[in-house]
């Protein structure tokens, strides 16, 4: 049962970081940090599985794999932001924090970027819209 | 899956005796050797921390094929 390991891992380091907390905050500050990052890859093994998972039935419905792809760069730049930001926030930095999730919202934006155009495109085509006919006249 | 508990350990357990060595030095009156010693660990530290965030960073490259960011 990997849960249980994780939630004993979770206890240990509150035991290790209420130990340290007092003797040198530094130190506890990396026990949070490693902390995050045991059980970011523990889980990111499995993340693996699903994503395998969602490859193949992406390739069974004959979706676009450049869609797919975009999706899963959408839900790494998540991950990272939230560990970047909450590990921040920890530290005692929220306004540095807010600025790693702004700039994980922009670099977002930035990869839906060609997906939105698409649908944009799309929809141009069923509204016949005369581009420069109209004005011309 | 065996998942291994030992660098929290071996994280604390250089903070404690880091804090030791530098309250130690800091009786006997030389200080700054207990800011060098102080630094030292927290180097330490750093590198370990920092190889396994770079470990962490690769597979989420890996599984999120973000090659290209």
């Amino acid at each position: 049962m990997d849960i249980v390991q994780i939630v004993l891992i979770g206890i240990v380091a509150t035991l290790l970081y209420i130990l340290l907390k007092d003797i040198s905050p530094s130190y506890s500050f990396f026990i949070v940090l490693i902390t995050s990052i045991i059980i970011l890859i523990i889980v990111i093994k499995q993340i693996g599985i699903i994503i395998q998972l969602l490859k193949s039935l992406g390739d069974k419905a004959s979706v676009n794999a450049f869609y797919v792809e975009t999706i899963l760069k959408i839900i790494g730049i998540a991950y990272i932001t939230e560990l970047g930001a909450n590990v921040t926030k920890d530290a005692g930095l929220a306004s540095v924090a807010s600025k790693i999730e702004l700039a994980g919202k922009i670099f977002i934006l930035l990869l839906a970027i060609p997906i939105i155009s698409a649908v944009v495109e799309v929809i141009l085509n069923f509204i016949p819209v005369s581009g420069n006919g109209f004005l011309g006249q | 899956m065996l998942i291994d508990a030992t660098i929290l350990f071996q994280i604390a357990g250089i903070g404690i005796i880091t804090a030791l060595i530098h309250t130690v030095l800091k009786q006997v009156g030389k200080e700054d050797i207990a800011q060098f010693v102080s630094l030292v660990g927290f180097i330490i530290v750093l590198v370990i921390v920092i190889h396994h965030l770079a470990d962490l960073f690769q597979q989420i490259k890996s599984v999120f094929l973000l090659k290209g960011l």
